[in-house]
């Protein structure tokens, strides 16, 4: 989005200059998304939906400015490494990228869907029941290959539901709703106390727990290096992997930091390796990376050989900005830490109205289209009856971003096989079918395992005990 | 909860003039142009980089702001645009040729032809057939021969269905007389391109300008351009034409300016005369062809003769759907 806005300006400047701009752009978006994740347990973009889970319950807690100190250094620390992968090892990397056919990212996305489930940690069962219909909800609109027509009944749907006023009104509109709902008690009544975190305790955290990072880094940059899936569900996969691994694994939702730096190592991890497929081939990996790419083209320079070969400086311009940006980034974030903790300590009157505007506003911006903001209200309220029977908004966007990269997917991989091997060899053999298959299995296993296992242990007056302690 | 009701009054009135800047009394102080696929794709791209001298003297004097409604392949854009758009001379569209004419002829949408008036053509950009690298097709003629072997089982991919690509793919099937498998890509022509490099599909069609890119750095061989002549860019493919294929430029994908019916007739004129003057200005040719981008100006006259010419072939075509 912010590099969207920024191609304009950047037809006036240098090639290197604009390419700086949107460099830094690029880095900074999504780790910026962790502020309102944080402060407000709005995403600011899909990627930072797993960021909700841990960090804004720190912030309620009033660790809200170190949650944010733990997300810009986890992010940076991704971001770089991210980046260097994308120096070091592009031609590698490159061919890699692009062994992920069809049926792998089908499988991909069920992978993903495994993980919704398990996502809030309360139920599988309404878990599952928001991922479905997250999924429902991403089948309006005229479907991407075929162009039929689904749950068309205005205009306002012909596009189907875009992500962002959806992320907006799932999170943001049942916390308005329920300010204003306890807004008969005194203004002052709820202020928090902030408590202040020293940044280098934040930065000896974030290296204490050294193999959570290497690994969420990790899976982060092998998930951003994998066409049209990136960033979206980067963070997500790292947090669920992080969980089911970690010695503390029932600490996560209830503000563990661990759940704040699995989430940003990852997320910021994609930013490199999405641009992998981008410079050598010129295939854009991500949408933003087709804006990038456009962004180059308007100044005459071509990715691919020619980029490497004839305008050398320009490249290692864009790439070594990306690196910089990603430092500053996190100087400016610790910066802004400790006084935008202090939102914290807004009386939820003022907070309701303002969440309330900036809503509106941002479903707006996304296309200028007042659709969209009905839309993000329309789910928005739905989704505060949702709460009501426990249901919870991160399973369902997970639901609306899986659905077209699952549904496309397989109705391109069977059209394939169709023409060729047939649907049965085309989604089932092959070393990396196998592989994803497998891990797909281990998922879901894992899940019935730890509900049985946690069902014992939990009771129904355990369960609203939580819920109070929260809300 | 006073301070409440008052706060949420507020709120509640930003949404009310967000409303009213989206309505019908609000009249643009200057002219805006619709573009119905999202900020940074091609036709994004082109359509600012053509109007970008319009505030020049000699143009219209004012700039035109560019407004993206992305959605269904244009689909949400161009239905604005018919139904909803004020026709008062200020709002511009910009139309990409054959994808809304074939839109319309597959229904479901609230356009056709006439819900608009053209004003003049910036670009031409003509469908080409892709093989990976080290295929071993070498020719359209080899490709033929071997989907007549195998009917039905040469896939190749495309950017989705009612477009430029498709057009060009039932065309083939049409002229050569055999069944292929054309695979629409979910994510255009970028999603397309990438299956043919990947070996995910055996061959494809794709923008000539963004076929020349993978082709230059040899991840891809040109067999065929679906149009009249061959082009300037690659000038070594030839087209279908002359493998002896009867494929005209029916699938070549048009972009230009149009307006929404209604709008009157002296601004028609006035913006006839001179928006292709300005699509004619020497910084914006020389930034178009920087970026591979082919211009091809045409007339309000050509642009009519033009569409009606697509409105026919395409109902043809694609009667046998």
């Amino acid at each position: 989005m912010a590099v969207a806005l920024l191609i304009p300006f950047t037809f006036q400047l240098e090639p290197a200059s604009g390419l700086i701009l949107l460099g830094a752009a690029y880095t900074s978006t999504v780790a910026g998304g962790a502020v309102s994740a944080i402060l407000l347990k709005i995403p600011g973009a899909p990627a930072n939906i797993a960021t909700t889970l841990d960090g804004h319950t720190m912030a309620r807690k009033g660790h809200g400015a170190k949650a944010l100190q733990l997300s810009f250094v986890s992010s940076a620390i991704g971001g770089v490494f991210g980046v260097l992968l994308l120096i070091f090892l592009t031609p590698v990397l490159a061919q890699w990228a692009l062994a992920f056919g069809p049926s792998h990212l089908f499988w991909l996305a069920i992978l993903g869907v495994t993980i919704i489930g398990s996502l809030d940690g309360s139920s599988v069962v309404k878990g599952l029941l928001s991922g479905c219909i997250g999924l429902w909800l991403a089948t309006i609109g005229f479907d991407d290959i075929m162009g039929a027509q689904r749950f068309i009944f205005h205009d306002s749907l012909a596009g189907g539901i875009n992500v962002i006023p959806a992320l907006i009104g799932l999170f943001a509109i049942p916390q308005v709703i329920n300010m204003f709902a306890k807004g008969r008690k005194r203004l002052d009544a709820e202020v928090l106390e902030v408590e202040r975190h020293p940044v280098g305790d934040a930065i000896r955290e974030v290296l204490r727990r050294g193999r959570a990072l290497t690994i969420r880094t990790a899976t982060g940059s092998i998930i951003g290096l994998i066409p049209g899936v990136g960033g979206q569900i980067a963070g997500l996969v790292a947090y669920d992997q992080s969980r089911k691994m970690s010695p503390e694994r029932e600490k996560f939702g209830t503000g563990h930091s661990e759940g704040v730096i699995a989430a940003e190592s990852a997320n910021n991890a994609t930013v490199g390796p999405s641009l992998v497929p981008l410079l050598p081939l010129s295939i854009p990996g991500s949408p933003t990376a087709a804006v990038l790419l456009g962004g180059l083209l308007i100044h005459g320079i071509f990715p691919g050989t020619d980029l490497f070969d004839n305008h050398p400086d320009v490249a290692w311009t864009f790439i070594n900005s990306m690196l910089i940006g990603q430092i500053l980034m996190c100087v400016f974030g610790l910066y802004i830490a400790g006084l935008a903790a202090r939102v914290a300590q807004v009386p939820n009157a003022v907070m309701a109205a303002v969440v309330l505007a900036l809503a509106i506003f941002g479903s707006y911006s996304v296309q200028t289209s007042m659709g969209d903001v009905y839309i993000m209200a329309a789910l928005g309220t739905g989704m505060y009856f949702l709460e009501r029977f426990g249901l919870s908004a991160a399973p369902l966007v997970l639901g609306l971003i899986l659905g077209p990269i699952a549904e496309a997917n397989f109705v391109q991989g069977s059209m394939i096989a169709n023409a060729t091997v047939g649907i049965g060899p085309y989604f089932f053999t092959g070393a990396l079918n196998l592989t994803m298959i497998a891990v797909v299995v281990a998922s879901i296993a894992y899940s019935v395992w730890m509900e049985l296992r946690y069902r014992r242990f939990t009771t129904k007056e355990d369960a609203i005990e939580k819920e109070e302690a929260l809300t | 909860m006073k301070t409440l009701i008052a706060a949420a009054a507020l709120a509640i009135s930003g949404l009310g003039t967000a409303a009213l800047a989206d309505g019908h009394e609000n009249n643009p102080a200057r002219p805006v142009m619709m573009v119905s696929y999202g900020a940074g794709g091609a036709t994004d791209f082109q359509a600012r980089i053509v109007t970008m001298t319009a505030g020049n003297e000699d143009a219209l004097g004012m700039p035109i702001a560019i407004v993206n409604r992305p959605g269904a392949g244009g689909r949400v854009g161009w239905n604005w645009l018919a139904t909803q758009a004020d026709a008062d001379g200020y709002t511009l569209g910009a139309y990409n040729v054959s994808h809304f004419v074939a839109q319309s002829i597959e229904g479901g949408v609230q356009y056709s032809v006439d819900s608009f008036e053209p004003i003049a053509n910036w670009g031409a950009d003509p469908a080409v057939f892709v093989v990976g690298a080290d295929s071993e097709f070498d020719s359209m003629q080899e490709v033929v021969d071997w989907a007549k072997e195998n009917p039905g089982g040469f896939t190749f991919s495309g950017a989705g269905l009612f477009v430029g690509h498709h057009i060009a793919a039932l065309q083939l099937e049409k002229a050569a007389d055999v069944q292929l498998a054309y695979i629409p890509n979910n994510a255009g022509g970028a999603g397309a391109m990438r299956a043919v490099i990947a070996g995910e599909v055996m061959g494809g069609l794709n923008n000539l300008s963004d076929a020349f890119r993978p082709q230059e750095a040899g991840n891809v061989k040109s067999l065929g351009v679906f149009d009249l002549e061959r082009n300037s860019f690659p000038p070594d493919v030839p087209t279908m034409m002359e493998q002896g294929f009867d494929i005209d430029n029916a699938s070549v994908n048009y972009r230009g300016i149009m307006v929404p019916k209604g709008t009157p007739q002296p601004i028609i004129d006035k913006l006839a005369e001179i928006v292709p003057t300005m699509f004619e200005n020497g910084s914006v040719a020389s930034r178009m062809e920087a970026g591979g981008s082919p211009m091809h100006v045409m007339t309000r006259h050509e642009v009519i003769e033009m569409w009606a010419a697509r409105q026919e072939t395409l109902t043809e075509l694609l009667a046998g759907l």
